[in-house]
C-alpha cells in the first residue's frame, strides 16, 4: 500500500468529522482510507496543469433577491423534531461556563 | 381472509391508470387499495417501503377523487399511487434516509419535486428504502434492512433508489421518485427491470431533497416504461427559487418526444465500455438492443469516449467532500437522534453522530474531510475537479458527433446480498458507467432488454448531452416498441411473494428499529412512537 495512515493522521480526519472512533473503527477506517487513496492516486496520471477546477457544469451565477420574508413562522412544527427544547428554543449542553 | 390484490390495476402503468381513472373506469381510492394489498402481500418478501402510510394514502384518494369528479385535476397522472425515496422531505410524513440518525425526524415542508406530483394529484404511497444516505449500490447500507430483487430475493435490487425501483418491479406502487447522485436510479432500475431517468442537472428542483452531493443530484422518475417516465418527468421538472442550481427551461414538454422514430439519429457506442469487467451476457444484450436502434434506421457506430476509468476516482473525491460538508449539519441538535450519554456540546456532536451514523456513511465522510483538509486539498479535491472538467470535455467532444450515447448501465446483474459489502472499493467499481453522467451534469435513462441465463434484468443505459432528454426518450420509446414489458413472476402471484418470505429473515423498518430502541432505552421515551404521520 503506498498511502499509509497514520495514527495522528485518523486522529485529525475524526476531529474535522466530528466523530468518535472506537479502536476497532480506527484500524479499520485506516486501511480502507488508504486503499482509496491508493486508487485515488490514479488521477496523478493525468496530465491537469491548465485545467481550471470545474466546481459547477454550468456556469453558477449569483442568485439575487429582494430581501423580503415569504414563509411563515413555523417554529412550532420545527420545534417538534428537537431532541430537547425550552421556551421554544433548541436545547443544548451548557456551552459557556 | 386475505383479499387479493386487483391483478388487472396493478398491472397498468401509470398513464394507463390514469387514464383508466379519467374515464370512470377505475377509481382513486380502488387503484390506492389495490397498491396497498399488494405491499401487504408482498413486502415480507421484498421490504421496498421503509414507512407506508396507509390511512393518508386512503384519505388523499377520496379528496383527490372529489378534485377529479370536479374537473380540478386532469392531468396524465391525477389519482395514480406513487412511492417517494426517503430522502424526499414529506411534511408529516417520517423521512429517515434509511439512517438512525434522522430515525424519528418528520419534516415540516416538502420537496418541491413531490409537491409538484401532488400538484398534479398523486397519492403517496409511503417512502422507500435506499443507502443510508443514498450512500452505496445495493440498498444493503440502509439501517432498517436490506430490500430485496423481486426478480430474486437473493439478489439486491441495486442501489441506492433501491427501494423505489424494486416497488415499481413489484407493482407495490405504479411509479416512483427516486434520486441520482452516481447511477442511483440508472443502475437499480437496470437491476429490477425497470425504466429510469437522471434527468440534466438543474431540471428538477433539489429543494427538500437531503443533501448527499450536491453538485451531483438530481431528482428522476422510476416507471414500467418510457411514455411513464416522460409524463412523470414533465411534472417534477420545474424552475424553483428556492434551489440556486435550479435552471429554467422551456423544453419541458418530454411526451412530445414519445416518437417512434430513430431514422438517422447518430448513436456511438463506446469501445472503451465494453473492455474488461464487462460480464458476457450483459455485452450481448446491449449490442442486441443497439441491433434493435439500427434495423429502426438509427446510425449506430463504435467510438473512443477515453478518460472512462478516471470517473470513479474523481467522482469519490467529489462526492464525499461535499457529503463531508452536507452531513455536518446532523449534530443532534434540532432534529434526529441524539445520544443518551455526553459530557459537553463536542462530545454530543461527536457521540450523537457516531451512534447514527452508519459505517459506509463515516467511511464517507472521513474520506471527505480528508481530501478537503489543509495540505491535501489542491492534491485530491482540485485535482478530481480538474479532472471533472476533463470529463465533461469528452463528453462533449462526443456530442459533436453523436445525438446521444448507448452502453450498458452497470457491468453485471444483481449480485447476491451479502456479496458487494466486504469490499467497498470493487462496490465502488461496478458505478463506471454512471458515474460520469453525473459529473458531465448529462441526462441519462436506463431501459430494460433483457434477463441473464439466471433471470436477472438488464438495463441499457441512454446517454444525452446537456437537456437533450428528448433525444434519450424517443430511442428508448421507439427500441421498448420492440419488446414488451415484463415483470417479475412475483409481483403477479402474491403466492410465490409468500413463499420468498418464508425463506430468509426478514429485515425491519424504521417503526420497529424505533421500538426495539425505545425497548433497549437508547434514547428519552417521549421522542418516536407515535410519530410517524402527522396530521
Amino acid at each position: 500500500m503506498a498511502n499509509k495512515i497514520s495514527d495522528e493522521t485518523i486522529e485529525y480526519v475524526g476531529i474535522l468529522a466530528k466523530l468518535d472512533l472506537s479502536d476497532e473503527e480506527k484500524e479499520e477506517a485506516k486501511k480502507d482510507m488508504g486503499r482509496m487513496l491508493d486508487y485515488i492516486d490514479m488521477l496523478n496520471e493525468l496530465d491537469t496543469s491548465g485545467v481550471e477546477p470545474m466546481s459547477h457544469v454550468f456556469a453558477a451565477n449569483n442568485v439575487f433577491r429582494d430581501d423580503v420574508v415569504t414563509n411563515g413562522d413555523d417554529r412550532e412544527n420545527i420545534l417538534k423534531n428537537a431532541p430537547e427544547q425550552k421556551d421554544g428554543a433548541f436545547k443544548v449542553p451548557r456551552t459557556v461556563e | 381472509m386475505e383479499r387479493r390484490a386487483d391483478v388487472s390495476i396493478l398491472e397498468m402503468t401509470a398513464v394507463e391508470l390514469g387514464r383508466k381513472i379519467k374515464s370512470r373506469e377505475v377509481s382513486v381510492v380502488q387503484a390506492t387499495k389495490a397498491a396497498l394489498e399488494q405491499i401487504k402481500a408482498l413486502e415480507p418478501a421484498v421490504h421496498a417501503y421503509v414507512t407506508v402510510d396507509e390511512e393518508g394514502a386512503l384519505k388523499k384518494a377520496e379528496e383527490i377523487q372529489k378534485k377529479i369528479d370536479a374537473g380540478e385535476l386532469t392531468g396524465p397522472l391525477a389519482g395514480v399511487p406513487v412511492a417517494i425515496k426517503d430522502n424526499m422531505c414529506t411534511e408529516g410524513m417520517l423521512t429517515t434516509c434509511s439512517s438512525k440518525i434522522l430515525y424519528n425526524f418528520v419534516p415540516a415542508y416538502t420537496a418541491e419535486a413531490v409537491r409538484n406530483l401532488e400538484k398534479a394529484g398523486a397519492v403517496i404511497l409511503g417512502k422507500t428504502n435506499m443507502d443510508e444516505f443514498a450512500m452505496g449500490s445495493t440498498t444493503e447500507t440502509s439501517a432498517f434492512g436490506v430490500t430485496r430483487n423481486p426478480w430474486n430475493p437473493d439478489h439486491v435490487p441495486g442501489g441506492s433508489s433501491g427501494g423505489s425501483c424494486a416497488a415499481v418491479a413489484a407493482n407495490e406502487c405504479f411509479y416512483a421518485l427516486g434520486s441520482d447522485t452516481g447511477g442511483s436510479i440508472r443502475q437499480p432500475s437496470s437491476f429490477c427491470g425497470v425504466t429510469g431517468i437522471k434527468p440534466t442537472y438543474g431540471t428538477v428542483s433539489r429543494y427538500g431533497l437531503i443533501a448527499y452531493g450536491s453538485s451531483l443530484d438530481q431528482i428522476g422518475p422510476i416507471a414500467k416504461d418510457v411514455t411513464d417516465c416522460a409524463a412523470v418527468l414533465e411534472t417534477i421538472a420545474s424552475y424553483d427559487k428556492k434551489d440556486s442550481t435550479s435552471i429554467p427551461r422551456e423544453d419541458c414538454d418530454f411526451t412530445s418526444a414519445l416518437v417512434d422514430d430513430v431514422k438517422g439519429m447518430k448513436i456511438g457506442i463506446p469501445r472503451d465500455y465494453f473492455g474488461e469487467g464487462l460480464d458476457k451476457e450483459v455485452k450481448d444484450a446491449i449490442l442486441a438492443a443497439a441491433k434493435v436502434l439500427e434495423e429502426k434506421g438509427a446510425i449506430v457506430e463504435e467510438f473512443d469516449l477515453s478518460l472512462v476509468e478516471y470517473a470513479i476516482p474523481a467522482y469519490y473525491v467529489i462526492a464525499s467532500a461535499e457529503a463531508s460538508s452536507n452531513l455536518s449539519r446532523f449534530d443532534g441538535v434540532k432534529y434526529g437522534l441524539r445520544a443518551k450519554e455526553y459530557e459537553g456540546l463536542h462530545d454530543m456532536y461527536k457521540k450523537s453522530r457516531s451512534e447514527g451514523f452508519g459505517p459506509e456513511v463515516k467511511r464517507r465522510i472521513m474520506l471527505g474531510a480528508f481530501v478537503l483538509s489543509s495540505g491535501y486539498y489542491d492534491a485530491y479535491y482540485l485535482k478530481a475537479l480538474r479532472t471533472k472538467a476533463l470529463i465533461k470535455k469528452a463528453f462533449d467532444k462526443a456530442f459533436e458527433t453523436y445525438d446521444l450515447i448507448l452502453g450498458p448501465a452497470s457491468p453485471s446483474t444483481a449480485p447476491r446480498l451479502g456479496e458487494s459489502l466486504s469490499d467497498p472499493l470493487k462496490m465502488y467499481l461496478g458505478d463506471i458507467y454512471t458515474i460520469s453522467v453525473n459529473l458531465a451534469g448529462l441526462p441519462g435513462m436506463t431501459v430494460p432488454c433483457g434477463l441473464d441465463s439466471r433471470g436477472l434484468p438488464i438495463g441499457m443505459q441512454l446517454i444525452g448531452d446537456c437537456f437533450q432528454e428528448k433525444k434519450i426518450i424517443r430511442a428508448g420509446y421507439a427500441f421498448e416498441r420492440s419488446r414488451k414489458y415484463q415483470g417479475p413472476a412475483i409481483a403477479a402471484d402474491p403466492k410465490a411473494a409468500a413463499a420468498q418470505a418464508q425463506r430468509g429473515a426478514l429485515c425491519g423498518n424504521a417503526r420497529e428499529w424505533e421500538a426495539a430502541a425505545a425497548a433497549a432505552d437508547k434514547r428519552p421515551a417521549d421522542v418516536g412512537a407515535g410519530k410517524e404521520v402527522r396530521s
